[in-house]
């Protein structure tokens, strides 16, 4: 078992190097399970597209996670295009510190700027007075530079920059690589991130605290979370959003790692547990019934309390047995298509089948073939043995005309999704969809009832979806709606 | 132009495929990095009054999704099968490649694979829209020169009447669509054939834009963005134009606006009174009713400041200062406007109804705007019209603050605009309302 993390470097590798993973492909279950083995073994094949649709960046990734820390600022070198995104990134943080009882703020950012002089002639002045005016503006505890296309390309030389700028900034300076183009795999912006965070921020452990490393996006379920780890006499810390970098520094005195998506937290988790012996939770995640067994029992069996783990279960599936009974009666039958993010998609076929609700067919936007640790990632493990190796997965990396084609052959009863942009076109032809836009969304033994309840209400009005569906139109040619859905997966090797 | 950008209010030049999404059945190409496109769209839609996908925005938009391999060996084979695809796939009547930051470094020739195209038969243009090259107001600029240059052909004849309408940004301009309805109403009502070419509806779209070279003349209604192509037009196809630098709100502007178009036009002017008289009437029915309670609400702002691009900044001000009777503080223009726009821009601020004058600063950076607003001190509650980013700094120094500018992210904009008489009316409603809304 090759492990995969590299702190020596100070650029993290890219997914496509360290996990194979990729972002075309059409099988099934079965198959993906069977090509756990990395490059050694049999190694799945990336597959190209001769056709495509506008997908995500790595530095989008990093700056959805980077920007709502408490206390960080960032620097982005790169033209101002490059934090369109952090309009949302805004909203997000605001919002979330509403929920938190905190006063209103904005995010902590500047943009380098770059004009096409900088592309000439680099921009490393520049970088080096933003770095200053960050420090200078946002009093932060330490500062995030990330990268961009056009930094990479022109090859800034960002190390240097940042050594010199450290010399003068009291705080801890960190780079981000995050080069849209270096990966296809968005995902790889939160390892920058994480990598970021490990070599610039994490202290070696003092002492063993009594918290646990919550990695997550947005922490909406709290409350909820505390009062599971209240019964082991444990408590959270929510990371990386709103988290301060103080808390990020004691990351290697927790007790362990838990998570509420492997994708996001594979590479901190497995680093965390190699370097500092923090124990990294490798359940499926604590989406529905089996998950949340698991993971329940997972930290029990780490904390030597499996007893107490056994009672809240039992507890709590004897608190939920008749309402899901019902819920189980009326989603009975239902035919559904889902396509989210790896391990996220994985996570919620499963708890989909706990609703009786048949999965016909499922996507992720890329896929990795193994963890950090060189093994299979636990929720497609767990699919595999539960019979579901026939099930038709496909890798489709937020292609909208595949999953529109594909909708339109199935026509599935419901579409369940996450990510932003696919939602609206699953109900513009007259399926009902949900966009899992909160992670903690089907959470816990609660929240997983909340999620049928919601499917529920979905399905049964759907006059919203049939004036939709009614009044507008598809931007696909007819031919392309008969064609296969992966007609342009090209049957190439990586190169 | 700020060195820095904290705070982002408008995009880069390749967001301007935004402005392609406006022309129904229309289609962008992003020769792009796969997450230029839905960076852009973040901004530039959902968090602009809620903009989303459409017929064909958002995740659908065809996308090179360029990489290292590209990057390395060059993304021109990758670019033709992108787009001899798209032409298969995608159900629409003109295309229009963008390219991004990435492609044009690395030097792809998107140009000549767009003429490869053409020569076929098929209606596609390309535009090089690598961000760094300038703001989205440049990059829309850009797309209209692409259209006219490689799309438009001489019509042979001119449409007496017939005008094309060139102003506000689409996307950019979370009130672009409500904006056209109302100039296009505004110019009905004059006797003109309106020619727009953003916005749905079968006079709108390629339609409109096929049917632009035979227009009397282009009216182009902003400060600074447009000029170019209004130019490019009269060069290509001799139509003139007629230039109005401020966005008509309220009845004082909209009035002038409506008389110098008439007069441009050769529109008899007793035409133009009575069409203003009519509208005018209308208008001043609800604000003499209004009038108690905007006279004698205590909490009423008195002074504003406006954090907007070229065209709210200087419209805005005009309403506010010359029908509403507010006094201005600084003006912060955050579009980018060049450099040898901003003196005549300056200029307009100087010269308002009653002799009353605004300071300008043209500043892009947020983090500078904000505070260069903390150091100064007010005596009542100011107005302060701007972004989402400003409802911050709103609270700090306890302003009345409504987004009407890039990115209006706390808002859902449908079909309302501030232009107009009936635009002012909107934004009369707005902005009382939020004060009765905080005083309750």
């Amino acid at each position: 078992m090759a492990f995969k993390i590299d702190l020596e470097n100070p650029e993290v590798a890219i997914r496509e190097t360290r996990l194979g993973s990729i972002t075309g492909y059409n099988g099934n279950i079965g198959e993906i399970a069977a090509c756990a083995e990395g490059a050694g073994g049999c190694a799945l094949k990336n597959r190209e597209r001769q056709f495509s649709q506008m997908s995500a960046c790595s530095s989008g990734c990093a700056h959805t996670y980077l920007t709502r820390i408490a206390d960080a600022a960032i620097v982005n070198h790169a033209p101002v295009g490059c934090i369109a995104d952090t309009t949302v990134n805004n909203a997000e943080y605001k919002w979330g510190r509403k929920a938190r009882g905190l006063g209103r703020a904005n995010i902590r950012l500047i943009n380098t700027n770059m004009t096409e002089n900088d592309t000439v002639f680099g921009a490393a002045e520049k970088l080096k007075r933003a770095i200053r005016e960050a420090y200078r503006r946002f009093n932060p505890k330490a500062i995030f530079v990330t990268t961009s296309c056009v930094s990479g390309i022109i090859g800034e030389d960002i190390l240097s920059i940042i050594q010199a700028a450290r010399a003068e900034i009291p705080v801890p300076v960190a780079p981000v690589f995050c080069e849209g183009f270096k990966s296809q795999i968005w995902a790889s912006g939160f390892d920058a991130v994480f990598h970021a965070i490990l070599t610039n921020i994490v202290k070696p452990p003092q002492k063993k605290s009594n918290k646990m490393n919550m990695i997550n996006f947005t922490g909406s379920a709290r409350k909820k979370v505390q009062e599971m780890l209240e019964r082991f006499g444990v408590e959270p810390v929510f990371m990386v959003p709103f988290s301060t970098i103080e808390q990020l520094e004691k990351a290697s005195e927790a007790l362990a790692t838990i998570s509420i998506c492997g994708t996001l937290s594979g590479y901190f988790g497995h680093a965390l547990e190699k370097q500092y012996g923090v124990p990294y939770v490798k359940s499926i995640q604590p989406h529905g019934i089996a998950g949340t067994d698991a993971w329940l029992r997972a930290i029990g069996s780490l904390l030597g309390k499996e007893k107490i783990a056994e009672d809240y279960i039992r507890e709590e599936h004897a608190k939920i047995a008749d309402e899901l009974a019902a819920l189980r009666q009326s989603l009975k039958g239902t035919r559904a298509v889902v396509g989210m993010g790896p391990n996220y998609a994985h996570n919620y076929i499963r708890l989909l089948e706990e609703f009786s609700i048949e999965v016909v067919w499922g996507a992720s936007w890329h896929y990795d073939p193994i963890y950090d640790n060189g093994k299979i990632p636990p929720a497609v493990q767990h699919l595999a043995e539960s019979g579901k190796e026939e099930l038709p997965f496909s890798v489709v990396d937020q292609q909208v005309y595949e999953i529109v084609n594909l909708l339109n052959r199935l026509k599935p009863d419901l579409y369940i999704g996450r990510h932003p942009g696919m939602t609206v076109w699953a109900t513009k032809l007259g399926i009902p969809a949900i966009m899992v836009n909160d992670e903690f969304s089907a959470y816990g033994y609660q929240g997983f009832l909340d999620f049928g309840q919601r499917i529920l209400d979905i399905m049964t009005n759907r006059n919203f979806i049939r004036q939709l569906s009614e009044h507008t139109r598809m931007p696909y040619t007819d031919w392309w709606m008969e064609q296969d859905a992966f007609r342009f997966l090209r049957e190439t090797g990586r190169e | 132009m700020s060195e820095f950008i904290e705070q982002i209010r408008y995009v880069c030049a390749l967001g301007s495929y935004h402005s392609v999404l406006a022309i129904e059945r229309a289609v962008p190409i992003l020769h792009a990095g796969g997450g230029c496109g839905q960076k852009l769209a973040r901004t530039l839609g959902l968090s602009n009054g809620c903009q989303g996908s459409g017929y064909t925005g958002g995740h659908s938009i065809p996308c090179s999704n360029i990489g290292e391999k590209e990057v390395v060996f060059g993304g021109e084979n990758k670019l033709r099968e992108v787009v001899g695809n798209a032409l298969k796939v995608m159900d629409a009547d003109l295309f229009v490649i963008l390219t991004a930051c990435t492609s044009d470094i690395i030097g792809d020739d998107a140009l000549e694979i767009a003429r490869r195209f053409q020569k076929d038969g098929y209606p596609l243009v390309a535009v090089e829209t690598g961000g760094f090259k300038g703001t989205n107001f440049f990059g829309h600029e850009l797309v209209l020169d692409a259209l006219i240059e490689q799309y438009l052909k001489p019509a042979g004849h001119t449409e007496p009447g017939l005008v094309n309408v060139w102003s506000v940004v689409p996307y950019q301009d979370p009130f672009w669509m409500g904006t056209y309805n109302e100039i296009e109403k505004l110019l009905s009502l004059l006797g003109l054939t309106p020619n727009i070419i953003f916005g749905p509806g079968p006079k709108r779209g390629i339609a409109a834009l096929r049917k632009a070279p035979a227009a009397q003349f282009n009216l182009l209604i902003s400060p600074w963005v447009g000029l170019s192509n209004v130019k490019r037009l009269e060069d290509k196809f001799g139509t003139p134009y007629l230039h109005y630098p401020s966005l008509p709100i309220g009845p004082s502007e909209t009035g002038r606006f409506l008389r110098a178009v008439a007069e441009y036009a050769g529109i008899e002017a007793k035409r133009a009174d009575k069409v203003i008289k009519n509208l005018e009437a209308q208008y001043f029915y609800f604000i003499d009713r209004a009038s108690d309670s905007l006279l004698e609400t205590r909490l009423m702002p008195r002074r504003f400041l406006t954090v907007a691009d070229s065209f709210y900044a200087l419209g805005l001000a005009r309403f506010l200062i010359e029908d509403m009777g507010l006094l201005p503080e600084t003006q912060y223009i955050t579009d980018g406007a060049p450099p040898k726009y901003q003196q005549a821009l300056a200029d307009e601020f100087k010269n308002f109804a009653g002799g009353i004058k605004a300071e300008v600063k043209f500043l892009s950076d947020g983090g500078e705007i904000h505070e260069d607003i903390r150091r100064k001190s007010f005596r009542a509650r100011p107005l302060l019209l701007g972004s989402a980013w400003d409802r911050v700094l709103a609270q700090e120094i306890n302003a009345y603050q409504l987004s009407v500018s890039t990115p209006v992210s706390n808002r859902m904009v449908l079909d309302r605009s501030y232009v107009g008489y009936s635009g002012a009316l909107r934004l009369v409603e707005d902005i009382y309302t939020l004060v009765l809304e905080d005083y309750q």
